[in-house]
């Protein structure tokens, strides 16, 4: 079911923590809030399921106003962080908790259960208790009884932090899974942004309580709206150089080094604050726009190898590479920039 | 199992300076069950008749024995029972409700568990006269359970703290009322501290003595402590400090027998919680 937010703004006391947020979540979607801490991601989320009251604006699934509906009539299913499943009770029992608030008749509540369980391959598990459960199994626990009465939107929060490398690698896809399989529209909640890429359709990436950019994860990877998008997503992160503009180059700061301009940005006027960033991809030997620079850095990743390279002037740029150099700590190296990748941000941090 | 200390140095310390207490102890019992020469301290013969009180009126149409436990029980049981159904559901709202004056609550909740209740007995025996309940058995357990609750309210709002939030906000979304969510969800998680309340507070109710003895002071409703010193200060039984060592081990036994059975549940107040 399609979720649009007008003009939300949420207080807590004196802080204002969301000011006049706009976002259309489309039907069968799945959309990740991905932010740092403190973002108001959260509180997005907790104000669409409606434990959280909204100080202004307006909430609507489909064409129905919700914005002053209890949480209990809004039909939405929330996977909490830490589960929040209920201890004293076994699993099919936390399962079929929201069927019984409803009233249903047993039969009905037991074929229910056993459905979803399937669908997430927890059957075997049904009568333990959740302390007795790992945290894949309690994460699988929560998103059936999430899910068991089939609501309109499904709202995950950090589903995957309390999760250890590996399981969260299975469940990201399992999650993603269960999403298409049952169609239903959902939002995660999220500060990694490798999961956000990972697992939905449109991410909305938010900064201090404002959406900077909603698309698609591979046009916000490629085409980030300001430096705050493009030094969040990518891992690892992008690398800023600042200069002043003059005559199509870009002399670098406290240094005699200038570099060409992408062809977009090319015609800045003389004297123009720029910040050019460079993601580690396209940092390499073999590109023809050269700089010179110390290795400071070295990390093995395995398949690849991580270098920082710090330019005379101080900045550092990060390459990435296949293995097999064998370039060490404090070599002297001199590699190209791939110009036409070059991202441009102005002084304010816009995108040029 | 090896330990790094060894035990039998700590268990003596605590054996000695246990000893007092346990002799007290051992001639309650042996006293009450023997006969002895007035002087000596080895009893000389067995006897049940220290426990006449048990199956014999002991005199002057007072009520006898059972009675006086029955009053006893009813003080205890309906103290304990509102104590316990009112703390459960004030620790809740103080723990989880926001409400006008919640830290004045808070606040006067401690002032009044620390406040030394001896002071406030005038004017307790003021208010219950002109109730009209002065010398009943309905009036003492009003104080007693107002008294205790405090006590009882801080201890569940400290195991309310400790249900995670998002508990109640996972039963709320789905689609329980708050009602509902409390009953079925939240309540189960503090029932340990609830035990523990139901136990603490009929204990302190069976051992009650000073509000049944100023504001209950007639013989119509009496209780097991009220009783006992009657006993002592009654001229009739020529002060027989055996027949009273007997009613003294009657009237402790439940709580003996009480604190055995449900010791684990009583540590949960000290404990603060739910375990993991």
């Amino acid at each position: 079911m399609r979720i649009s937010i007008t003009n939300f703004t949420k207080t807590f006391g004196d802080t204002t923590v969301i000011k006049d947020m706009s976002l259309e979540i489309e039907s069968g979607e799945m959309l990740a809030l991905l932010g740092p801490s403190g973002c108001g991601k959260s509180t997005t989320l907790f104000s669409i399921c409606g434990i959280h009251r909204m100080n202004a604006g307006r909430l609507r699934f489909g064409d129905k106003d919700v914005t002053k509906r209890p949480p209990q009539e809004r039909n939405v299913g929330v996977v909490f962080q830490n589960y929040a499943l209920y201890p004293h009770m076994d699993v099919h029992a936390n399962i079929a908790f929201p069927l019984k608030v409803r009233k249903e008749p047993r039969a009905e509540i037991d074929r229910k259960v056993l459905e979803i369980a399937a669908l997430v391959h927890i059957e075997e598990l049904l009568q333990r208790k959740p302390s007795q459960l790992s945290g894949g199994q309690q994460q699988r626990v929560a998103l059936a009884r999430a899910l068991v009465r089939k609501p309109d939107i499904l709202l995950l929060d950090e589903p995957l932090a309390n999760l250890d490398a590996k399981l969260r690698l299975e469940m990201r896809s399992e999650i993603r899974r269960i999403q298409q399989q049952t169609g239903i529209t959902a939002v995660l909640v999220t500060h990694d942004q490798v999961e956000a890429m990972s697992m939905c359709d449109r991410i909305a990436l938010m900064n201090k309580g404002d959406i900077v950019q909603v698309c698609k994860p591979k046009e916000m990877y490629d085409n980030p709206a300001s430096d705050f998008v493009a030094g969040f997503l990518g891992n690892p992160p992008i690398a800023f150089l600042d200069g002043i503009a003059n005559d199509g180059e870009i002399r670098l700061a406290n240094s005699e080094v200038a570099l060409r301009l992408p062809s977009n940005v090319i015609d800045l006027s003389n004297g123009t604050q720029l910040r050019l960033g460079i993601r580690p991809e396209f940092f390499q030997p073999e590109n023809d726009m050269k700089v010179t620079g110390k290795v400071s850095f070295v990390e093995t990743q395995g398949r690849e190898d991580l270098f920082d390279v710090t330019l005379t002037n101080g900045a550092v740029l990060r390459s990435i590479q296949s293995r097999g150099g064998d370039i060490k700590l404090g070599d002297e190296v001199t590699w190209g920039i791939s110009r036409e990748h070059i991202l441009a941000f102005g002084p304010g941090g816009e995108r040029l | 199992m090896k330990h790094n200390f060894r035990n039998w140095p700590v268990l003596l310390v605590l054996f000695i300076f246990s000893l007092p207490l346990l002799i007290m102890l051992t001639f309650l019992v042996v006293d009450t069950f023997t006969t002895k020469v007035p002087g000596t301290l080895v009893p000389n013969a067995f006897t049940l008749h220290h426990f006449r009180f048990l199956w014999t009126d002991l005199d002057d149409g007072r009520w006898g024995i059972y009675g006086v436990t029955l009053n006893t029980f009813i003080f205890a049981a309906s103290t304990a029972a509102v104590v316990t159904a009112i703390s459960v559901m004030a620790g809740y709202a103080l723990s989880r409700l926001s409400f006008p004056a919640r830290g004045f609550f808070l606040g006067s909740l401690i002032v009044l568990h620390a406040f030394p209740t001896v002071t406030l007995i005038i004017a307790i025996f003021l208010i219950l006269q002109i109730l009209g309940l002065y010398n009943t058995l309905i009036g003492v357990i009003i104080v007693k359970t107002a008294l205790e609750l405090p006590f009882g309210i801080w201890v569940m709002k400290g195991f309310y703290d400790t249900v995670p939030w998002e508990i109640e906000m996972a039963g709320v979304q789905d689609g329980a009322s708050r009602f509902t969510v409390w009953w079925k969800l939240i309540l189960p998680q503090v029932q340990p501290g609830l035990m523990a309340i139901l136990i603490f507070s009929f204990l302190s109710g069976w051992s009650e003595f000073v509000l049944p003895m100023v504001l209950n002071p007639g013989t119509d409703a009496q209780v097991l402590s009220t009783y006992l010193a009657t006993l002592l200060l009654d001229t009739n039984t020529n002060s027989d400090f055996n027949l009273i060592s007997a009613v003294g081990l009657f009237y402790a036994l439940p709580v003996v027998i009480i604190y055995l059975i449900f010791q684990n549940k009583l540590m949960n107040i000290y404990g603060g919680g739910t375990k993991g």
